[in-house]
């Protein structure tokens, strides 16, 4: 699979929509997502961005990271703006007001943006069916405004709303799965994703931006910040999310569930809990309830893509 | 060109504080940030391009030879391109020495 | 000049809507302005107007997409009321400083808890710093005019602005009226095609929204507010290029045998036909009374209105909102404000009522027309009075 197609990287798009000189944080995984994001999107599109690190990192006055039209509201209504460009569009070139050049509308956010404060707008245009490829970059927390928890921040992890302490593990529930919800809405096409997975992101999301109607992509984004690890490791983790199961890269097209890369096994998710600052405060026993858990999850998963 | 922070005055804003520069973020230095640089060994180099896949700022160009390098205006030393390099041309180096 | 039919201003402001040709309507529905976007619906159902109904799942989203689609430079319109308008409060400021034009009908009603569906300002006064031009009208005729300048207003390159039109909710929202309809190819020749400088286009790529930390903030304030004051000149031009083209004149401030008189009343919206009714009675009587009717709320025109109020003694000023705790009823405190820097100028006096869709009666004005020439006499303790209360 693309895992080893590491030789193929100079058949990669020399398009660069994320220029750099942006702000992002030393070892992004999450600027690292949203380049290898817009070398598949190429210029053809209007892209609308929640607040969050992206937006801010992006889009200091006056100098803009953005190579193709780009516009940033508010945190919670990406989706609902994202309705609104593509609904303008497919007006102005029904009434002969702009020439129908194939304009493709993406909206890019970040988990909070997402699965919490966004997920009302997101809801909305999956149910309205607009033209549209929504992706969600998640780096599991709050992490611009400085590391709080989100409903998509997993299980044991220690961030500054959900600090581990005396009585606490820090986060006490699993992480949402949405994209469990995004395909609820049965939408044509939804999708896992990691920058640690190059070509099966920017195939999924050339994929994802060319299917008719509505696409959802989830794109797990390592934050070393936020996580606490290692600037370097950013990638490494990425691949570790996958290999141990915790994050699983699959495709659902049409509700058809397709796994997208199978590990012949699944490493022990603590080789990925270990390099991370934020699950440091761990203990056996927990780590062996986020193990069945994963295990779990992954069955089920599997079950759905037979 | 655009104005930098602190020079612009209020006629410079574009209606709705709209940026006009595409991509004029090239203009910022990154660079400055770095505590490790990149130092590469070309004789290991494959040309794989995995460096220059792996890099969040996108920096790291092809030079006439046709080795991967990274442009230290905008490096920031985070070292990935060092862990993924598969021959190990890449050793990540204290700025300065 | 356009057929005269009897139509429920709901459904006129949606004609209006569809007479300005517009591309996006993005709307929830919420009392009483549910006429307005289910007849567009319809209209758009039947092909009568070529459009985009994005039937959003909430005011937010509903302003949110107008965003969207104002910032590719399409025509854009949304409705609202009350709750909705406090919803979707958030965005109206981001859609003032981003230069958006899109035209919004709001009907106006009281603000909950209680939960109250029917007429007064609590709504309007609670979005009067958001950067909106903000229009008030006073009849069905008005709303539907305005609704049509309110584009041509709001795309014109010097203005770039997005543009409310209050209508009192109920009081118009649900009256059938005499309007004159104007006809298509007339609104056609009037509002010029949309045009928006810089829309979203990967011909020309631009980023909106960008970062303003403190060291620019500032500039942008100062560059938005320039712009509103400056759009007044072009409010009047509009104003003016409709009555030329309409014969239907408006002006930010109206006069009702206000030219001289002593004592004058000031209202903003529907109650201003009451009040006539008002000042003729009392006029008859033998008062000495005129009316000012505010219609163009932002930007305040503060010229018009010094000259209007120059050489009476007395003003009373009657709102349908209430700022807690505070100076009075805003409408009156904007008003004291706008006047106290003034040589001539008369005595304000601020009276609340017709909150929550209680009627203010033509007998209601006469009270507080009494009353508040007493107090001007003889003080009061009061920043300011509620009338229509049951004690």
């Amino acid at each position: 699979m693309e895992k080893y197609g590491v030789y193929v990287p100079r058949l990669v798009p020399k398009y660069e929509g994320f220029a750099s000189g942006h702000r992002a944080c030393i070892g992004c995984g999450e600027a690292l997502a949203v380049r290898l994001a817009c070398k598949a999107l190429g210029q053809n599109v209007i892209v609308t961005n929640a607040t969050g690190c992206m937006e801010v990192v992006s889009s200091q006055f006056p100098n803009t990271a953005w190579c193709m039209p780009w516009i940033h509201t508010l945190f919670e209504n990406t989706a609902a703006v994202a309705s609104g460009i593509e609904a303008s569009l497919k007006a102005m070139i029904r009434k002969g007001k702009r020439a129908d050049k194939g304009v493709k509308v993406v909206a890019m956010a970040g988990d909070g943006g997402t699965s919490d404060i966004g997920i009302q707008a997101l809801s909305g245009a999956l149910e309205r069916g607009h033209d549209f490829l929504y992706i969600c970059f998640d780096n599991e927390a709050y992490m611009n405004t400085g590391i709080q928890r989100s409903s998509a921040t997993p299980y044991g992890a220690s961030t500054t709303t959900s600090p581990a302490g005396k009585v606490s593990i820090g986060q006490v529930t699993w992480k949402k799965d949405m994209p469990a919800i995004a395909a609820a809405h049965n939408i044509p096409y939804v999708a896992t994703a990691t920058h640690s997975y190059p070509f099966d992101l920017m195939d999924k999301v050339a994929k994802g931006v060319a299917t008719p109607g509505p696409a959802y992509i989830h794109i797990l984004s390592v934050c070393p910040t936020g996580w606490r690890s290692a600037p370097d490791l950013s990638v490494r983790l990425g691949r570790l999310a996958v290999e141990t199961g915790i994050f699983p890269l699959y495709e659902v097209e049409d509700g058809k569930y397709k796994l997208s890369f199978e590990p012949t096994k699944l490493r022990p998710v603590q080789d990925y809990l270990k390099l991370q600052g934020r699950f440091r405060h761990l203990s056996e026993e927990t780590v062996k309830e986020i193990q069945n858990r994963v295990n779990e999850e992954y069955a089920k998963l599997k079950e759905k893509a037979l | 060109m655009s104005k930098t922070e602190g020079e612009a005055t209020w006629k410079d804003i574009e209606i709705g504080s709209i940026f006009t520069e595409p991509g004029s973020t090239r203009e910022y230095k990154t660079g400055d940030w770095r505590s490790q640089a990149p130092i590469c060994n070309f004789k290991r180099c494959i040309k794989c391009g995995v460096c220059q896949l792996f890099c969040p700022e996108g920096c790291v160009e092809q030079n006439a030879d046709g080795y991967f390098e990274a442009n230290l205006f905008y490096c920031k030393g985070c070292g990935i391109c060092a862990r993924e390099c598969p021959t190990g041309v890449i050793t990540m180096t204290e700025e300065g020495e | 000049m356009g057929q005269r039919v009897g139509i429920e201003v709901s459904l006129a402001i949606a004609e209006a809507v569809k007479l300005a040709n517009v591309d996006v309507v993005a709307a929830y529905p919420i009392t009483p302005q549910t006429h307005i976007i289910e007849h567009l619906a319809e209209l758009v159902a039947n092909g009568e107007l070529d459009a985009e109904y994005i039937p959003v799942e909430s005011e937010h989203s509903a302003m949110s997409a107008c965003l969207g689609s104002a910032a590719t430079g399409a025509r854009t319109f949304t409705a609202t009321a009350g709750q909705g308008l406090e919803l979707m409060h958030e965005v109206l400021y981001v859609a003032s400083s981003m230069r958006l034009p899109i035209v919004m009908s709001v009907a106006n009603r009281a603000l909950s808890s209680p939960i109250n569906v029917w007429g007064d300002h609590s709504d309007l006064m609670s979005v009067r710093d958001t950067g909106w031009i903000q229009i008030v009208v006073e009849n069905g005729q008005e709303a539907v005019d305005n609704i049509i300048c309110g584009f041509s207003i709001a795309e014109d390159h010097r203005v770039l602005l997005p543009v409310m039109i209050h209508a009192d909710g109920f009081y118009l929202t649900h009256v059938i009226e005499p309007i004159y309809m104007p006809e298509q190819n007339e609104v056609d020749r009037f509002i010029p095609p949309s045009r928006y400088p810089l829309p979203l286009d990967p011909d020309n790529p631009v980023t909106m929204g960008g970062f303003g930390p403190p060291y620019i903030y500032t500039e942008m304030k100062k560059a938005q507010e320039v712009n509103i004051r400056a759009a007044k000149e072009v409010i009047l031009e509009q104003w003016d290029k409709f009555g030329k083209s309409f014969g239907r004149y408006y002006h930010p401030v109206e006069c009702y045998h206000c030219e001289g008189a002593k004592t004058l009343l000031l209202t903003m919206g529907s109650t201003g036909e009451t009040a006539m009714a008002a000042v003729d009675k009392m006029r008859g009587g033998g008062k000495d009374i005129g009316l000012i009717k505010l219609r163009l709320w932002r930007p305040f025109p503060f010229k018009e209105f010094r000259q209007a109020v120059r050489s009476a003694e007395v003003l009373v000023v009657v709102d349908r909102a209430i700022s807690f705790g505070g100076p009075g009823g805003p409408f009156f405190s904007e008003v004291k404000s706008a006047l106290y820097g003034e040589d001539n100028r008369p005595k304000v006096v601020g009276f609340v009522g017709g909150l929550g869709g209680r009627d203010i009666t033509v007998g209601q004005f006469e009270n507080v027309v009494e009353r508040g020439i007493e107090i001007v006499q003889t003080g009061s303790e009061q920043e300011f009075e509620m009338f229509g209360v049951r004690e």
